[in-house]
Order: C-alpha cells, then sequence, then structure tokens
C-alpha cells in the first residue's frame, strides 16, 4: 500500500479507509457499534473492515448508545482507540451522559491522570427521507460542551484526512458524517440525478495514510464579494447556488467547528464585507449563531451588510414536507438577494 | 359517559414508603439473617442458572460467636487481620478528621463511610494490586488499603496548590491512575459500563487484570447500570460489579430503587450472570465473595454482581441530615452489627486482640492523621489563597490548548490585575 497512489472513492468508502488504515497502523484502534461488525453496517462504513482486522477489533454491540459510549470510555482509560459508531446521530442522546460529563471531562478532572482518544462517528443531516428520527443536526449540543473536537467533513478526501486524524487525536471527537453525501455531492435539487462522488475532484483520496490537522477550515471557492460559512452537505448546495446565480462569494468549509479556524473567517470576512452563516440544522441556538457572534466581534466594522443567517426552520425534521424544510437553492438565493442589496 | 370499566375498583399508585420515620421506634425483627453458611461455596466455575438463591440469601463467614466457620471461611491468618483492621481504623480515623475538617470551614464538602467500611477495605484486599476499581464517591478505602498518601487526598479536599488535581474537581472525588483507582465522577453509575469497557479491553488484550465497579443501591436505577451488565454479559467481561446497598440514597430509601420486590443480586440472574448477596458487614464475607468473584474473573468464568446488605450509618455526605427523614437509633438496631466492632470481636475470640491493643491503635490511627493534616494545610485550604495559578483553569481542557481558551485565559489575569492593581503577577 503506498501512501501517494490516488483512487476514486466515495465518502463511505473514504471512512471506510481510514478505519482500515488506522486498524491496521495501530492496534489500540477499536471500531464498535451497532451492525458494524460482520454484516459491515447499515451504510457499510466499516464492509470487510471485521473479516480483514478480526472479531475483537471490529464487532457489534448491544442496542445501547450509553453502553456502546461508556465502554468507549472505559477503552480508552485501557489505552485503547475506541472508535464507536452511533447509526444516526438521531440516536446520540442515550450516550449524552457519557459524551458530556466522562468523556469530554475525563482529562480536566483528572489533571491528565486518565485521558480519553475516542472518536464517535455518526452519520447525520436530512434530505434522505428519514423523518424527524434519522434526519437531524445536533453539532451545536456539542460545540457547546467543553472537551470534544466537532469535526464535519464534505468531501471523500477531507473525510478520509480528517478520521485518521480524530483517531490520532488524544481528546474525544465527535465525527458527524453529512449521510445525504456519502453516494455523491448534492447541489440542493433532490429532483435531478445524482452525480456521482467521481466527477468531483474530492473523490480522488490516497489509498494509505494521511491527516488533514483538525481546526483548519477550508477555502472551496475564492471570492470577493460575500463569505459564506458552511460545512457538510450544505458545502455543495452553496456552490450550486453560488454557480448558477454568478455570485462572487468566498465559501469556507469550516471542517472542523471546535476548535474553529476563526483566523480563516476574520481574513475572508474582512475581504469581501459580508458574511452569511449556511446550515441544515435548526436555527436557534445553532452553530450559525456562534458564527454570526464571532464575526461580528472581530470584524463589525468591516461589514456592509448583517449577518445572513440560512438554515434549517425550528421544528422537527418532517417526513413528507422535507424539502420544504432543507435550505435549499431557493431559501440561499434569496438570502443572497438580500445580504448583496444590503 | 359510561365507561366500560366503571364497575371496576379505581386504580391506585404505589409510592414507597420506609418502615420508620423520625420519632418511630426502629425495628428490624423482619429482616432474615441466615445462619453461616446456609449456602454452600460453589465451585468458582459454575453456571449462574445454578446458584440462584446465593442472589437472594446472605453470605456469611462470621457467626453470633465471633468465630469465622464455614465453606465461605478465606481463611486468612491474624496478621492480615489486623491490617484489614488497622486499614478500617484509618479510613475511620480519617473520615472523623476531614468531617471536622469540613465543619471547621476548611473545605466545602466531605463524605464518610461509617458503617460500610467493609465495602471498600476487604474487598480491595481480595483484588491484586494491579486490577483496577471503578468507585462510586464511598470508597476512599479503596486508597488507604493501596497504601495511597493520606496526604494526597487532603490535599485534594482542600484543593489546595497540593492538589495533583489542580482544584477543579469537588472534594473526594480523587484520581489515582497508578493506585488502580479511576477517576471519580460524581454523576452516578457512569463508571459502570466504563469498567465493563476496560475489562474488555484488558481480555482483548490476553491481560490478566480484572475490573471491579462499585456503585449505590439508589444508583442501580440508572440506565448505565444495565447497559453495563447487558454488556458485561454479551461479551463475558472480566469485571466484579458491586452494588453497596447502604439502603439510602441521600433521603431515599432503598425502595425507590426497587427493594421492596427483590434484591440488588437478582439484578444478575435476567442478565444470567452470577449474583451473590452479601453481610456487608462482615469482613470476612466481602473478602470470601470477592475472592470468589475475581477467582471466576480471572479465570474466565465471567462476570459478577455482589451485592452488600450493610448501612450508611451517617449522613449522606456533610450537606445532609439524616435525623430529618429516619431515627436516629437506626444503625444502633440495625441487626448487622458494625463492621470495625464485628472484626475487633473476631480477632479477640481468636486471641489475637485485645481491648488495651484496640484503643492504643485507635489512638495512633488518630494522631498519625492529624499530624498528616497538619501537614496537607501548609498547602493551603479551600478559599485561602493557595490554590493554583489561573492559566490552570484553562489546561487540560483538550491536550493543547487552542485560541479560544488562550483568549479567555488572557482575559481571566486581566480581571485579576483589574482587581490587584497593575502591579498583579500570575503566580
Amino acid at each position: 500500500m503506498s501512501d501517494t497512489s490516488k483512487k476514486t472513492m466515495n465518502m463511505i468508502e473514504a471512512i471506510n479507509s481510514a478505519m482500515d488504515v488506522m486498524l491496521e497502523r495501530d492496534p489500540g484502534v477499536v471500531v464498535l457499534g451497532e451492525d458494524v461488525g460482520y454484516f459491515g453496517g447499515v451504510f457499510r462504513a466499516t464492509a470487510g473492515l471485521q473479516k480483514k482486522h478480526g472479531k475483537t477489533r471490529v464487532f457489534d454491540t448491544p442496542i445501547t448508545e450509553c453502553g456502546i459510549i461508556g465502554v468507549g470510555v472505559g477503552m480508552a482509560a485501557y489505552g485503547l482507540r475506541p472508535v464507536p459508531e452511533i447509526q444516526f446521530a438521531d440516536y446520540i442522546y442515550p450516550g449524552l451522559d457519557q459524551l458530556v460529563s466522562e468523556a469530554a471531562r475525563m482529562r480536566y478532572r483528572s489533571a491528565g491522570d486518565f485521558i480519553c482518544p475516542m472518536t464517535v462517528r455518526s452519520p447525520f443531516g436530512g434530505g434522505i427521507f428519514g423523518g424527524q428520527t434519522h434526519s437531524q443536526s445536533p453539532e451545536s449540543l456539542f460545540t457547546h460542551i467543553c472537551g470534544i473536537k466537532t469535526v464535519i467533513p464534505a468531501t471523500p478526501y477531507d473525510a478520509k484526512g480528517l478520521l485518521i486524524a480524530a483517531i490520532e487525536d488524544n481528546d474525544p471527537v465527535v465525527f458527524f458524517e453529512p449521510k445525504r453525501i456519502y453516494n455523491g455531492p448534492f447541489t440542493g435539487y433532490y429532483d435531478r440525478p445524482v452525480e456521482p462522488w467521481s466527477k468531483h475532484e474530492g473523490s480522488a483520496v490516497p489509498e494509505g495514510h494521511y491527516r488533514i490537522e483538525l481546526g483548519k477550515a477550508s477555502v472551496v471557492r475564492e471570492g470577493q464579494t460575500v463569505t459564506v460559512l458552511t460545512y457538510g452537505t450544505m458545502v455543495h448546495v452553496v456552490k450550486a447556488v453560488v454557480a448558477e446565480h454568478g455570485i462572487d462569494a468566498e465559501i469556507i468549509d469550516l471542517r472542523t467547528l471546535l476548535p474553529l479556524d476563526i483566523e480563516t473567517i476574520e481574513a475572508s470576512v474582512k475581504k469581501t464585507g459580508r458574511c452569511m452563516v449556511v446550515h441544515e440544522a435548526t436555527r436557534t441556538s445553532g452553530f450559525g449563531a456562534e458564527l454570526a457572534a464571532q464575526v461580528q466581534e472581530r470584524c463589525f466594522y468591516h461589514l456592509e451588510a448583517p449577518i445572513e443567517r440560512v438554515t434549517g426552520f425550528d421544528t422537527p425534521y418532517p417526513h413528507s414536507l422535507e424539502w420544504a424544510y432543507f435550505p435549499g437553492p431557493v431559501r440561499l438565493a434569496r438570502a443572497f438577494d438580500k445580504i448583496m442589496k444590503d | 359517559m359510561q365507561r366500560p370499566n366503571d364497575n371496576l375498583a379505581p386504580l391506585h399508585l404505589h409510592v414507597p414508603e420506609p418502615k420508620f420515620r423520625p420519632g418511630d421506634k426502629a425495628d428490624f425483627s423482619d429482616v432474615v439473617v441466615p445462619p453461616v453458611d446456609a449456602i454452600a461455596r460453589p465451585d468458582e466455575a459454575v453456571k449462574p442458572a445454578d446458584i440462584h438463591p446465593l442472589a437472594y440469601g446472605l453470605v456469611r463467614v462470621l457467626g453470633d460467636d465471633n468465630q469465622a466457620t464455614g465453606s465461605w471461611n478465606p481463611g486468612l491468618d491474624a496478621d492480615k487481620l489486623r491490617l484489614m483492621l488497622r486499614k478500617m481504623l484509618t479510613l475511620r480515623a480519617f473520615d472523623d478528621r476531614m468531617f471536622r475538617a469540613q465543619r471547621q470551614g476548611k473545605t466545602s464538602f466531605y463524605m464518610k463511610s461509617y458503617g460500610e467500611e467493609a465495602t471498600s477495605v476487604a474487598t480491595t484486599m481480595a483484588l491484586q494490586r494491579d486490577d483496577m476499581c471503578f468507585p462510586s464517591y464511598r470508597q476512599q478505602g479503596i486508597l488507604i488499603t493501596r497504601d495511597y498518601p493520606l496526604i494526597e487526598m487532603m490535599n485534594q479536599i482542600y484543593s489546595n496548590r497540593g492538589d495533583k488535581l489542580k482544584g477543579r474537581q469537588l472534594p473526594i472525588m480523587y484520581s489515582a491512575k497508578d493506585y488502580g483507582f479511576f477517576s471519580v465522577s460524581g454523576n452516578l453509575t457512569t463508571q459502570y459500563p466504563q469498567a465493563v469497557g476496560w475489562a474488555m479491553a484488558s481480555a482483548s488484550r490476553g491481560d490478566t487484570r480484572i475490573a471491579a465497579v462499585w456503585c449505590g443501591d439508589g444508583s442501580t436505577a440508572e440506565g448505565d447500570f444495565h447497559s453495563a451488565l447487558t454488556f458485561a454479559a454479551v461479551y463475558n467481561a472480566p469485571v466484579i460489579f458491586q452494588v453497596v446497598n447502604n439502603q439510602w440514597a441521600i433521603s431515599s430509601f432503598s425502595g425507590f430503587a426497587g427493594s421492596e420486590r427483590t434484591t440488588f443480586a437478582a439484578r444478575a440472574i435476567g442478565y444470567g450472570i452470577a449474583g451473590l448477596r452479601v453481610d456487608g458487614n462482615d469482613v470476612l464475607a466481602v473478602y470470601a465473595a470477592m475472592e470468589w468473584a475475581a477467582n471466576r474473573a480471572r479465570t474466565n468464568n465471567g462476570p459478577t454482581l455482589i451485592e452488600y446488605f450493610t448501612y450508611r450509618g451517617e449522613g449522606h455526605s456533610t450537606s445532609d441530615d439524616p435525623n430529618a427523614y429516619r431515627p436516629a437509633e437506626e444503625y444502633a438496631e440495625w441487626p448487622l452489627g458494625d463492621p470495625v466492632d464485628r472484626l475487633k470481636a473476631h480477632l479477640i475470640a481468636l486471641g489475637e486482640w485485645d481491648e488495651e491493643r484496640h484503643l492504643a491503635l485507635a489512638a495512633e490511627l488518630s494522631d498519625e492523621v492529624k499530624a498528616i493534616q497538619k501537614d496537607a494545610e501548609k498547602n493551603g485550604i479551600l478559599g485561602h489563597g493557595l490554590h493554583h495559578s489561573f492559566e490552570t483553569m484553562f489546561e487540560d481542557v483538550f491536550e493543547e490548548m487552542p485560541w479560544h481558551l488562550k483568549e479567555q485565559c488572557e482575559q481571566v489575569l486581566e480581571e485579576q490585575r483589574d482587581k490587584f492593581g497593575s502591579e498583579w503577577k500570575a503566580q
């Protein structure tokens, strides 16, 4: 296996490859979760890993997220690097106490006596007709917790490099995978055919080990008139809208929500003078509120218009009205119109 | 409108109530204390399904005649018994001094383990030194048994500049990895799945170390307890679950955790793991149960759940007044007695101890604890300036401090300069 040879991968394949590489390199890495073993996961993220690395390294668990994450904390205390999967982000809540009160504070409360190098992977976000229990975006709950890093990739290349960095990190990481774009980037036009990852430059993924440093954003499109701060599925939706309407926007894919790459954000907003924040999660107390606060604290005198937030609505994720809920091309176009008029 | 069941007696909601409240005469005559060896010690490789009666019985070794008999008798020599007594008396002396220190305003909080010392001291003696303990908040006896320096415990209680936990944790929430003592959480029973994870890791690595975990009767109601037992059963994890049933969860009696219907040891039965109910004030029974469970775990025979039937002799913590919800004389009336008194009586019955030596030992330990306390207080007491530096508030949130914490750290230093003048310097 060469570190430089590249292969076309979709996001699932890239995530699978990251775990495969880490299971190979570090005997302490353990993958556990509901259906992740023999079957290879409901989204196939762990396909083939048990067969290759054995049942004590990659295994199925009982259906108790509290147990899965709690056991992970104990394995980390022993010296392993557990990578639990929570099958849907919507199911993470029974494990929240183990994340918030235990994993996140282990280093602090024991003054480094015990640490928790654990990466909790979980598919999140909507756009797959998952209804209110298979579509949520709870990332801001985790950015609010001190002691956890929150990471969200938007391409196969980033997914692999970020997941390897997360697994190698000595602190707990919540790694949310935008499941709508597992198989291909999404323009926001749900009624158009899905474009496969193979047509996207982000699908060229090295087969071996590489890292993308946590806490570093990626400028996915340079522009002069407005800065768009976004992550996950929405990176691709924003890109499509910007191309369609010929907007000279600078699009920043945050990649890591916490620690936040404030330098990249600040430099961009000071250059463009406008800032739009886009996420699929509900609006009130969403991560966009934090971004807006940070930007106005640092760039207030550079702003030529109020910061615009484009988000999901403050309702549970509806099943039949999914596309009316989703912050798609129409909502984005209206927001661009507004911010450019101001 | 006529409803279909109008002819039935109305439903009513059962809300448990303890038998006695302040002013009532405590009467424990209904507590069944079976004779020593009522159920013989089974082989350690026994199938859990073959020992269900042990989950409802009461393993005892020390009889009313203060002699140790029966198949559960671990056969400890007099030196080991005296060491056990010494550890329990040290714990008692330590608890007394630290409780008093809290009352003197030297710290914010303390929790004694009066009446349930056996469940942390005898258990730890039955484990190997490198086995991993996942305590709840009343197992300071583990640290004392493993010779953790008392001054380190006091520094933690005072949150002073000697505190290895940098003044971050509520008093008594120790962490001592080198002593096989996991960081105490404060959120209840979270340590249960963690102990299982540690044990699974040990098993998956072909290690020989096992994990032991403690919780109280009240906190068996937490979901973590049941997640942990499920995981341990599924993977046959080398872990020992212990429920210190001291019958009180702050002011709520054990009925609110389900004790009106069954024993805590019987929780094991539904999970298909071994369950033992033990006289928690009989140090030899506690030792024997732990030894049995440890041998079982270490030979890949799986997890065990042990319930220690005991009684919380004092308040939940320094913030609690038990006289507000239970009769004051309950502990005196309690039929299983006091663990220290029973071990002392046993040693005297063996001709290996006497009242004079006992008094002398208690006095020696009390003086020793007092002297250590003086040294600890040289490092400061809570709220008197000798704390860790302000920067330490921001350290260890992450391995490396991110920019936003650096900014906040600078802010707190500026606030100190505003407060104390521009001459002020960070320690």
